[in-house]
């Protein structure tokens, strides 16, 4: 049963010691594509980074297909946010999508058949044949999206991080986008979205995971996603440790400052 | 072609340009990952911060000794490098404060102890260089240092390539990170020891750079910049060494620097993909953009 399936539990994340997320317990499966949402500092991206194990956890445990993950792991790819990127680097699409095969090619070693052949075959998923060439600036912002895609499509992860991934996108991209994520989707592809625009959820995702610094809600989208989810996550202030107004059991010490 | 091969025959000459070519090429290799990991000024800081052990090499062996400056300037080097990073991440002080605040403390340190030698030392090689009074030790330096810094950087590419353009990305894919920019400093550090005798602290940093600015503006591939920034370096140190050769009293140092300066300036302007020239003969067209935006139409873009 804990095949395809994403398990975390009691998950708190601090940063110097003041947490950002609070003893978060959720499951999801593969094929799934869930949104996370939640007000600006309630913790989308800090999940995100804390399960592709950027930052250290206080407490609780992840783990997937039955394995306890801990630290770096080549079943998750990580898409960072648009702004985190250097475009101007030396690196065309073919050599952006190759530097997801590194890890499993080996620091030194040629790529093998299988590597040449998981490159071509993400490019081509992510319709990128004409472009394979070009410098990563020289492309449209949908573009970009799919040569991210493409190369955590290469590296062969099965559950895809993506930090606001809509963001800074015209309506046609947005568009081929959510096309996009619908194929990984029904390739049995497991999507972490953090998403900001809650009128679009319905067509985009089908579960949402409902933060404020702790977990509010997660679910299907038609169970979950109501009205009373969504006032309780956006309605009440980012919760600050203790004395934020209502009940919580603290089993680790916080640092006040 | 006689007045090409005279240089060769004087001794001094093969020296130079044996020792200028390697130096060449190491730093040009090494500048890619200083350009892309944005450490220009670290390596200014990191070149200057060597004089304690020019100072120690004075005190111990009186004169400019190899192995002083390479161990007292490796030492200097990496008490301002993991210094800075310690003030950095320890205070709300950002990085370039602290880096600039502690190899100025290793500079006058340096003074202080020349200070209290009884020789009087000239700073002009320190500074300059002297590539002309390369030593037969100083040549198996640069080769040492040439055989050591290249094929780690070259069979490390990969991860480095991760590191330099997503270092989160690169932790989240099991790269280390913090060992990586570790050696990445040693290596340059050592880099910089063997370039001393040759170009002097001062210009060392061009030598550093103008290669791999050079390549960035040519290239698209992170090894065709490391590579070629390799090739340009040894191209440039020894065209340099050939015109000061030719030219009376034209420094040497000077010279290598001044034609990695003019590659660099024809690789600005004439660049077919980013120099100035085709920004200003080829605006991008608005239609450009515009078609973009439907990803249907791709096909009829203008490469």
């Amino acid at each position: 049963m804990s095949n395809h399936q994403l398990t975390v539990s009691d998950l708190t994340v601090a940063y110097n010691r003041v947490p950002a997320l609070h003893h978060l317990s959720f499951q999801a499966r593969c094929g799934q594509c869930v949104a996370l949402l939640g007000p600006n500092g309630a913790g989308k991206s800090t999940l995100i980074k804390a399960l592709c194990g950027l930052v250290p956890r206080e407490t609780g445990a992840i783990s997937f297909h039955g394995h306890a993950v801990n630290g770096p792991n080549r079943e998750f790819a990580y898409l960072p946010q648009r702004e985190q990127i250097d475009w101007d680097f030396p690196a065309t699409v073919r050599g952006l999508v190759e530097m997801g095969r590194y890890q499993r090619a080996g620091w030194w070693r040629w790529f093998s058949k299988e590597d040449e052949k998981a490159v071509a075959e993400a490019i081509h998923l992510m319709q990128l044949e004409d472009l394979v060439d070009r410098q990563i600036s020289a492309l449209s912002g949908g573009q970009q999206q799919r040569a991210f895609l493409a190369r955590a499509l290469a590296q062969q992860a099965h559950v895809f991080l993506l930090d606001e991934p809509f963001t800074g996108l015209d309506k046609p991209n947005q568009d081929n986008l959510k096309q996009l994520l619908r194929t990984l989707r029904d390739q049995g592809k497991l999507l972490l979205v953090s998403h900001h625009d809650l009128g679009s959820v319905r067509e985009i995702f089908d579960s949402v995971l409902l933060l404020n610094g702790e977990l509010i809600a997660s679910g299907p989208v038609e169970e979950t996603f109501t009205e009373e989810n969504t006032q309780k996550t956006y309605g009440m202030k980012v919760f600050s440790g203790p004395g934020a107004g209502h009940h919580h059991h603290h089993h680790h010490d916080h640092a006040h400052s | 072609m006689n007045w090409l091969l005279e240089p060769f025959t004087h001794d001094f000459m093969q020296r130079a340009l044996v020792g200028g070519a390697l130096i060449g090429f190491v730093n040009g290799f090494l500048g890619g990952f200083v350009v892309l990991r944005r450490l220009a000024l670290m390596a200014d800081s990191l070149s200057h911060s060597m004089l304690p052990g020019l100072a120690l090499g004075v005190m111990v062996a009186g004169g400019l000794s190899l192995t002083a400056l390479f161990f007292g300037g490796l030492a200097a080097a990496l008490f301002v490098a993991l210094g800075s990073l310690l003030v950095a991440r320890s205070s709300r002080l950002k990085e370039d404060t602290a880096l600039a605040i502690l190899y100025t403390m290793a500079v006058s340190l340096g003074l202080v102890l020349l200070s209290m030698v009884k020789v009087r030392v000239s700073l002009n090689h320190y500074l300059f260089g002297n590539i002309l009074g390369l030593s037969n030790s100083d040549l198996w330096l640069a080769y040492g240092v040439t055989l050591i810094t290249v094929p780690l950087l070259a069979a490390l590419q990969r991860p480095y390539l991760l590191l330099l353009f997503e270092p989160a990305v690169a932790r989240s894919q099991g790269v280390r990170v913090g060992w990586l920019n570790l050696l990445l400093i040693v290596l340059l550090v050592i880099t910089m020891v063997s370039s001393v005798q040759a170009v002097g602290v001062i210009l060392m940093l061009g030598l550093l750079i103008a290669p791999a600015a050079t390549v960035y503006l040519l290239a698209d591939s992170f090894p065709a910049m490391l590579w070629g920034g390799g090739f340009i370096g040894a191209i440039g140190s020894v065209a340099g060494l050939f015109l000061s050769y030719y030219i009376p009293n034209l420094p040497s140092g000077a010279a290598i620097v001044l034609s990695l300066g003019a590659i660099f300036m024809a690789s600005w302007i004439f660049s077919p993909r980013y120099g100035v020239l085709r920004h200003l003969l080829h605006p991008r067209h608005f239609h450009d953009e515009s078609l973009a935006r439907w990803p249907g139409d791709e096909k009829d873009r203008p490469a």
